[in-house]
């Protein structure tokens, strides 16, 4: 497993617990939605970073009021197919405002990444051997675009109006 | 007709490269068919029974000749020379190898086309009234509008990977030419009290295997808000719909489980919040409208008498009027269908000629214009009366002047298990034999309107639910079988067919179809109650007992 | 009895496993497993060709032979192995295109 940000290989400072491990001490961590439930207080409650990994079927709405506290969210790709993260990391973006890393992990294809960094995610945890060149691609392969998206580029229909 | 600025034709030109590096990773090895095939689906490439298949998008149903004569030259250079019109607004080639694909989306790409979002589970190419901006008494033209969604669809980051297709129809008139109500979201231009433009919202239409008549779900969607009120829609459908069960992905079946209020209650929440983010500038309104602007029309009498002469003297021109000319908003002009449903000739085909041919007649007597139908059959929107003779007397010479549009055999039928790999029975041969029984064009006007409509799988794509005569072709136990429905409609009084009882095999389905219209001409009200009126007149049970009873 | 078939990748031509060849297009060519041992023999070789990128999309089907004609068991399969039933003029069933002279 590696994690790209902006198209390069970066060092992962963040470690993933699963529900029934223990909190590694000062470090920063990722846990489940179920755990952040179970040990909200505990977690918020940490001097170091969190991370939250959400499935595909839990909404951003559902932690909305401590977004806050979170420095991270993971979004679950379970298949390339479930394309439920692109709207859950729209929201996070522009409903809640949240400015911290969303990351995308699971089953993530050379050709979603464009996507997925239009609706806001910059963080990827991919295959050792996930080739780097689709980050370079993604950047490319098209110049611009219809829709408004978390990256505030104009789109084609404003730049038609200066 | 809307053209490309830089802008659009650069963003279809990097879409051939994307896909062309993506078939160049296939055919290396870096991509497996299961990761592969999300990526074709999504640039209209299948693959079906003998070989690939490629579905070219005619957005809003609108082709101009030169496009025309590229669909030709696509079936001569890739496929075998002809292609097929299908019921939403595009066409599919049968036989185009994988390896040449990049290249032909690159020559469709110059003249402005392309296979975009033609399949996959994102937004589908949007459709309208092939009559649109030419029918008498049209609200307004939709296809600006088609134009502004077709846009905002393509390459959507958020609506790329919904639960299922998601397909958007149009229409500008009362009349309802496009099935907008059997549509995931069907839009209605309309006016307010105060003269202003604005859209009717229907929600949650559709067909395949558990058919959903829509919703009206908004009166009025100022034209501002068309894209953020579309937004809020899908987004509330790419987090909420089902995801478990493929034939329940559809939101037909998520409004109909949460019921429409409370759709209807999350979208305005979505709405709200999101209400003035995709911006549609005035400017950008204006600009695409007037691509739509009427052509150069001359001033022409209501009526032409060398027109009435022709009809006067010749029987089969008479008759073409009869069926395939239609009332055109402006004075001295008409709208001609050209039907795709010649006896022997698959429902919708066309050969690369014919394409030419109508191609050229579109150039000189159609103001350079031409449409496709969701009926599988092609439109000169723009033609004096004073040439519909000439028009009539090429299309005849083209093999394409048939005079059957909107009669027994202007069948719909999907391509069926002859193609397929969806298919469970085939559908062409039959749609052939009906059209062998009915061949007879006096009996045909005889019975009068009617819409026979046939799919050779649940998936519906040959639109039975709505036929008001619908067959459906199941595999039973390794045989074809063929279910009749009665009483659909697709058109603005929507309703869904019942489906009559036992299914029939092969060799029985016409004459099950026949005793149908023979039940029907017994009993109807006079040659004007159309079998649609009689059928919702009389019900089920004469038809049945027709059916089974004689057994 | 059954012969595994498959598309071709670069054209989507429907092939066979042959006899003599690996991939045939014909039909009457195919080699037909009558028993499980060859069916998984037919099996890995497709799976190997799968990863090959030779072919994808492949089944074993079931076929009877009579007089020595292989004949598939179903109606879809007939139409794969013929062309469709309406354009008896394309498809394997078309008739070959004549030879340069």
């Amino acid at each position: 497993m590696k994690l790209v940000k902006n198209a390069s290989a970066v060092a992962d400072d963040w470690t993933h617990v699963a529900d029934d491990d223990e909190l590694p001490e000062g470090k920063a961590v990722v846990v489940s939605l179920a755990r952040f439930r179970a040990d909200r207080d505990k977690l918020v409650g940490r001097n170091a970073p969190l991370g939250l990994r959400l499935k595909s079927n839990e909404a951003p709405s559902s932690v909305a009021e401590d977004l806050g506290r979170i420095a991270l969210v993971a979004l679950e790709f379970p298949i390339f197919r479930d394309g439920r993260g692109y709207s859950h990391a729209v929201q996070l973006r522009q409903r809640f405002g949240f400015d911290g890393e969303i990351r995308a992990v699971g089953d993530v294809l050379w050709d979603q990444i464009p996507h997925m960094i239009r609706c806001g995610i910059d963080g990827f945890e991919v295959g050792d051997d996930f080739p780097l060149a689709a980050f370079e691609e993604a950047r490319t392969v098209f110049t611009r675009h219809y829709q408004p998206d978390v990256t505030g580029q104009p789109t084609i229909l404003e730049l038609r109006h200066g | 007709m809307y053209r490309y600025d830089e802008f659009d034709q650069q963003a279809v030109d990097e879409r051939v490269a994307q896909f062309r590096g993506q078939v160049g990773r296939r055919l290396k090895g870096e991509l497996t068919e299961d990761q592969f095939k999300p990526l074709r689906l999504m640039n209209g490439l299948y693959l079906q029974l003998h070989a690939y298949m490629l579905r070219v998008a005619i957005p809003y149903g609108t082709l101009s000749p030169r496009q025309m004569r590229m669909l030709a030259h696509v079936a001569r250079k890739y496929d075998k020379g002809y292609g097929h019109f299908t019921t939403r607004q595009n066409i599919q080639y049968n036989w185009p190898r994988l390896v040449d694909t990049p290249d032909i989306l690159a020559d469709l790409a110059t003249v402005e086309m392309h296979g975009i979002q033609t399949s996959g589970n994102c937004i589908r190419n949007v459709t309208s009234d092939p009559f649109s901006g030419v029918a008498a008494g049209e609200v307004e033209d939709p296809r600006p509008w088609c134009e502004i969604i077709r846009q905002w669809s393509s390459f959507h980051p958020e609506f790329s990977y919904l639960p299922r297709k998601f397909k958007i129809a149009v229409t500008g008139s009362e009349h309802d030419r496009a099935a907008i109500k059997l549509h995931d979201i069907g839009i209605r231009v309309v006016r307010n009290a105060a003269g202003e433009t604005g859209f009717e919202f229907w929600i949650g239409g559709g067909m395949g295997r558990t058919p959903i008549i829509a919703k009206k779900i908004r009166d009025f969607v100022p034209k501002a808000d068309l894209l953020d009120y579309a937004t809020a829609c899908l987004r509330v459908y790419n987090e909420l719909g089902r995801r478990d069960n493929i034939y329940k992905a559809r939101i037909k079946i998520l409004v109909h489980e949460m019921g429409l209020e409370k759709y209807s209650a999350l979208v305005d929440e979505e709405f709200a919040r999101s209400q003035g983010t995709v911006k549609l500038p005035d400017a950008e309104i204006a600009r695409i409208q007037a691509y739509f602007a009427p052509p150069a029309y001359e001033t022409l009498p209501a009526t032409s008498t060398a027109f009435e002469a022709r009809r006067f003297e010749d029987k089969g021109f008479r008759t073409f009027v009869r069926t395939n000319v239609h009332a055109h908003k402006v004075p001295g002009y008409a709208i001609v269908s050209v039907s795709l449903k010649a006896p022997g000739v698959a429902p919708g085909d066309a050969s690369a000629d014919q394409m030419d041919a109508v191609a050229d007649i579109a150039e000189r007597y159609s103001l350079d214009e031409l449409r496709v139908t969701h009926e599988q059959n092609l439109v000169l929107p723009n033609v004096k009366l004073d040439d519909l003779y000439t028009v009539w007397k090429q299309l005849s010479a083209a093999g394409l002047g048939s005079a059957n549009i909107g009669l027994i055999s202007d069948i719909i039928c999907c391509p069926g298990l002859d193609y397929c790999d969806l298919a469970n029975a085939r559908s062409i041969p039959i749609a052939d034999e009906l059209q062998q029984r009915f061949a007879d064009l006096e009996r045909q006007y005889a019975i009068g309107s009617l819409k026979i409509k046939m799919s050779g799988c649940i998936n519906a794509c040959g639109h039975h639910h709505v036929g008001h005569i619908g067959i459906l072709g199941v595999d039973k136990h390794g045989k074809e079988l063929y279910q009749l429905q009665l009483g659909g409609s697709g058109a603005e009084d929507a309703s869904i067919g019942q489906i009559t009882g036992a299914g029939f095999p092969p060799e029985r389905i016409v004459g099950a179809v026949e005793t149908v219209i023979e039940t029907y001409l017994s009993l109807r009200h006079g040659d004007a109650e159309t079998f649609l009126d009689c059928y919702r007149r009389v019900g089920l049970a004469p038809f049945k007992a027709a059916l089974y009873e004689a057994r | 009895m059954k012969v595994l078939t498959a598309n071709r990748l670069d054209d989507g031509a429907v092939v066979y496993i042959g006899k003599a060849a690996p991939w045939v297009e014909d039909l009457a060519s195919a080699l037909v497993a009558v028993d499980v041992g060859a069916e998984g023999q037919l099996t890995e070789t497709a799976a190997t060709a799968v990863k090959a990128r030779l072919v994808v999309g492949a089944y074993l089907m079931p076929v009877t032979v009579e007089d020595g004609r292989i004949l598939p068991a179903s109606v879809r399969e007939r139409i794969r192995a013929a062309g469709p039933s309406n354009r008896p003029d394309l498809g394997k069933q078309a008739p070959a295109p004549a030879l340069p002279r």
